[in-house]
């Protein structure tokens, strides 16, 4: 069986971020690296499958970055992935959810696949948009937030995470699965891991390698963006004073009573 | 994984030390470390901090107050303390400077020094189960036989067991001659043991499948003394007749003992023997226990100098973080009362203070490191006279790098107690906690005053003195260094009139040995390693500024350097100085201590 597992490279979550005006753009140049926490679940789900069915299963990493984010891309492999594609090409740069999701879906047809899994959101654009986005240029049924999956034969059951409790679904093989928090812990890239994954492939492909025939990047961008602006900010809070613990309590439940909020 | 902002060892700082200082980079190029490089050394310490930073660093306080507790025999720890043990096992790090042959991952020691840095940082005694562990397995590996290599030490290695080192007795602290422990041999080729092991860490819990004690005892009969002693593995579980561990070994904990600080790891005092069925497998040759122990001292006492470094580092993060934002007090000689307070940082004393700390801490990482890579150097120089100058250079420094960082980092830990006032003194900061934890590092692995005595008693004078005299060119190569750098020339000066006053007393103290005895010219032995210590110190601070000139050439406004540069020479005007009149009381060869009536005490 065949997996794949899409893996945004983003800015350091933990880093200040910076729109740059002139292009609206974010600027992800001269802030460290990390893969996207959110993938990192996605990743464990694919490992955890492989362990699980066994045989000739494989996970493949697969990214749209530039080529400097390789060694990145190296600790999912030390996290005990097979190996990685990575779409990278200057001409990639500056594409939208559209773009995105067509690129890699074009490179994921060429490599074959039965399994595609995702995040389910990025950390630095956050639309959450792209694995809908990549099922449907894929031509398969998407799953998303899933907080559980389990693969027999060709059916998957999964449990998608909704506002108010959660959905059992089923389906069939070939499918993309978009992963939430909940379904596991991730593993640390072990030593071995780390050593290993010097030996494994990752595979460089521009984009007419990936088979992407259409344009992307700003060229083939769809989406505009017209204007930038940034939340208001908050009103002061209010603050209690109270004389003691359960007078500033009642307080408390008197403010939270007003507005509904108990 | 959820990203963490875990400081509590500088990064770029601990790189520093690494890479610029000691030339990780460079291992590689050896044979033993071929199949390595620099990207797998810079991913081994991104995990490290991962894994410290979000399994060991947030159950530090729970740690503390949830001391193991003892029921019919089973020592209980905080169920978290399994799951961050759990996950540092997984990610492999039991295994990092053992020979693959083994199991092991056959990195460079400064890898292996690099991540118990890391992982004490964030939390000190849940670090010390594994570094037992490999601190034992270390010595498995050079002297047990390659069957018990396989069924004890690889075990080790993976992470399944932990072992203990068990030398204390109540009446055998630090003079190990008095070790009692009867080892008599059975039929099979094992042995029974009998006696009272004190004080032994991490001897008795639920964390791992078994326990693996290595004990120093007696055979009937042996030499007085310490060339009497064997080495022995003496298991929690020992081997049934095919060969599994599933027989409960007779070894009792008596009690736990409650501490100070390091409040995590079990400390037992152990019965063994209580239904004479205690068995035992020697280690090596009968009577070269404390040999075999010696050999594995400089790294076990390398590793107490890097714990005490993490403990004061981490408490210095916590006050300078604090310092910067607790508001307090207006500038010395501002009038307007209606002014707005400033954060405490502002204030000089509080920056002396902190640069106290800073370099206590990085300097403690300076030798720590700078041994390490020596222990690589001894181990895998290619060329032998390098090899045997770093063993050389090794037996003098580790007294210093033992004691130095634990007995400052005392200090320091005060200060950071200091730094953030009442707040300090109360168990809800941090800094209360590391300040306990660190006050065991001037005791353990040989207290001060016996590594004073190992020092000018011993190290100086051993093999006619070569380690020292090559200590003295080692620091000399430096001064020659630093002086072509127009800044540190007043720094180098210094040191050069240090290094040669050391020089002359102690060639004084080692006349006096001869001439007035042993008791007279050691009197003050903790002084002289105290004395040594901050001269060796200072010169880690000189390397440390030069080579921060050095890379700050393309990058002058880099506060990283700068802060290299300041405590250099905060280390030379307010540290150094100190070791003049505790040489001048030297060379006195005082006799206060020795000729007092103890009624006078
Ligand atoms: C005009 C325009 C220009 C843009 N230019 C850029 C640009 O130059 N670089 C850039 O990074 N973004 C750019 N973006 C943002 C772009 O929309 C998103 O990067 C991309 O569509 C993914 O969306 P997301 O980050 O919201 O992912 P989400 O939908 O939030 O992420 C869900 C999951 O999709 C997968 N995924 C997302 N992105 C990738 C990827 N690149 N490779 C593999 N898997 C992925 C991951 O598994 C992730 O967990 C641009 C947006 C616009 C509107
Ligand atoms: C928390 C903790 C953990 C420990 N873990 C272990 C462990 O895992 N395994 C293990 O085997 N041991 C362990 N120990 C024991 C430790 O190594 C000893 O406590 C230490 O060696 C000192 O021995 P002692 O306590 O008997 O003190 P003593 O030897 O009685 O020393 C008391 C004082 O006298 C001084 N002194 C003693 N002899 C001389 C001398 N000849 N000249 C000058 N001064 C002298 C000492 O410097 C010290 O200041 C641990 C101790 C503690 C507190």
């Amino acid at each position: 069986m065949k997996i794949l597992v899409t893996v945004k490279l983003v800015p350091d979550t933990t880093a200040d971020k910076r729109i740059d005006p002139a292009t609206k753009q974010l600027v992800r140049s001269g802030v460290e690296t990390v893969l996207n926490p959110f993938d990192e679940y996605a990743i464990e789900a694919g490992l955890q499958l492989k362990e699980k069915i066994g045989g000739d299963t494989t996970v493949t990493i697969v990214t749209m970055a530039p080529e400097s984010g390789k060694e990145i891309v190296r600790k999912a492999l030390a996290m005990g992935a097979d190996d990685a594609i990575m779409i990278s090409d200057p001409k990639a740069e500056g594409s939208d959810v559209w773009g995105t999701a067509y690129a890699l879906a074009q490179a994921i047809k060429k490599n074959g696949f039965d399994l595609v899994l995702c995040g389910t959101q990025s950390t630095d654009s956050i639309t959450g948009e792209l694995p809908g986005a990549l099922a449907e240029f894929l031509g398969v049924p998407g799953i998303t937030h899933a907080r559980k999956l389990e693969v027999e034969g060709t059916t998957v059951r999964a449990e998608r995470e909704t506002d108010n409790g959660y959905a059992k679904v089923t389906a069939d093989l070939p499918l993309l699965v978009s992963v939430t928090k909940s379904m596991n812990t991730p593993r640390y890239p072990a030593l071995k891991g780390i050593m290993g994954a010097k030996k494994k492939t990752i595979a460089i492909a521009s984009l007419a390698d990936s088979g992407v025939d259409k344009p992307v990047g700003h060229e083939g961008a769809r989406t505009e963006l017209i204007d930038l602006v940034s939340p208001p900010t908050r009103g002061k809070g209010e603050v209690f004073q109270a004389a003691d613990a359960v007078a500033g309590a009642t307080k408390i439940i008197e403010f939270l009573r007003e507005r509904k909020l108990v | 994984m959820i990203a963490t902002t875990f400081d509590a060892l500088l990064r770029r700082d601990l790189d520093f030390q690494l890479y610029a200082m000691q030339g990780l980079g460079e291992l590689v190029s050896r044979e033993r470390y071929a199949e390595h490089d620099v990207e797998t050394f810079a991913s081994i310490i991104d995990t490290a901090y991962d894994v410290a930073g979000e399994r060991f660093a947030p159950i530090a306080a729970e740690l503390d107050a949830f001391e193991p507790t003892l029921r019919d025999g089973v020592v209980q720890t905080l169920p978290a303390l399994a799951g961050a043990l759990d996950a540092f096992v997984e990610a492999g790090f039991m295994a990092v400077g053992f020979d693959a042959k083994h199991g092991g991952m056959q990195l460079p020691h400064l890898m292996t020094v690099a991540t118990q840095l890391i992982f004490s940082a964030a939390n000190g005694p849940a670090a010390g189960y594994p570094f037992l562990t490999q601190g034992a397995a270390n010595l498995l590996a050079v002297f047990a036989s390659p069957e018990q290599q396989k069924t004890w030490l690889e075990p080790m290695i993976e992470g399944r067991y932990f072992g203990t080192m068990a030398l204390t007795e109540p009446q055998a602290g630090s003079s190990l001659a008095e070790v009692a422990t009867l080892a008599v041999p059975h039929a099979d080729g094992t042995y029974r043991l009998t006696g009272n092991k004190m004080w032994i860490s991490g001897s008795e819990h639920e964390l791992s499948e078994n326990i693996i004690n290595l004990v120093l005892a007696r055979l009937p009969g042996a030499p007085a003394g310490v060339k009497g002693i064997s080495l022995f593995i003496v298991p929690k579980f020992a081997l049934d007749p095919s060969g599994e561990a599933t027989i409960r070994n007779d070894v009792t904990v008596v009690g736990l003992n409650h501490k100070l600080g390091q409040r995590g790891i079990s400390n037992c005092a152990l019965s063994l023997g209580d239904r004479g069925a205690c068995i035992g497998y020697l280690v090596g040759q009968e009577h070269a226990g404390m040999r075999q122990m010696f050999h594995m001292m400089n790294e076990a006492r390398i590793g107490i100098g890097a714990w005490a470094t993490c403990t004061a580092y981490a408490a210095y993060r916590y006050a300078l973080a604090y310092a910067k934002t607790r508001p307090q007090g207006r500038r010395t000689g501002a009038k307007d009362p209606t002014a707005l307070p400033v954060p405490i940082v502002e204030h000089a004393d509080v920056r002396r203070m902190l640069l106290a700390q800073k370099a206590i801490v990085e300097g403690g990482l300076a030798i720590v490191t700078y041994c390490a890579r020596l222990v690589d150097d001894e181990h895998s120089h290619p060329d032998p006279a390098e090899r045997e100058a770093a063993h050389r250079l090794l037996e003098v420094l580790t007294p210093i790098a033992k004691t130095w960082p634990s007995e400052h980092g005392c200090e320091a830990n005060s200060l950071a107690i200091q730094v953030l006032g009442g707040y300090g003194y109360s168990p809800e900061y941090p800094v209360e906690r590391l300040f306990r934890d660190q006050r065991l590092n001037p005791i353990h692995e040989g207290t001060t005053g016996i590594q004073g005595l190992d020092l000018l008693g011993r190290k100086v004078t051993l093999g006619g003195g070569i380690g020292f005299t090559l200590l003295l060119a080692r620091m000399r190569e430096e001064i020659a260094r630093a002086r072509a750098d127009a800044t540190l020339i007043k720094e180098a000066d210094a040191l050069a009139a240090s290094v040669d006053r050391a020089e002359a007393v102690t060639a004084i103290l080692v006349g006096a040995q001869r001439e007035l005895g042993a008791e007279r010219a050691l009197a003050n032995a903790t002084i002289y390693l105290d004395a040594l210590g901050t001269i060796v110190i200072a010169w880690m601070w000189l390397a440390q500024a030069r080579v921060a000139n050095e890379r700050a050439a393309n990058a002058t406004d880099d506060a990283f350097y700068a802060g290299k540069r300041t405590t250099c020479r905060y280390f030379f005007r307010y540290e150094l100085p100190k070791a003049a009149p505790m040489f001048d009381l030297l060379a006195s060869l005082d006799d206060t201590t020795t000729a007092l009536a103890i009624a006078e005490l």
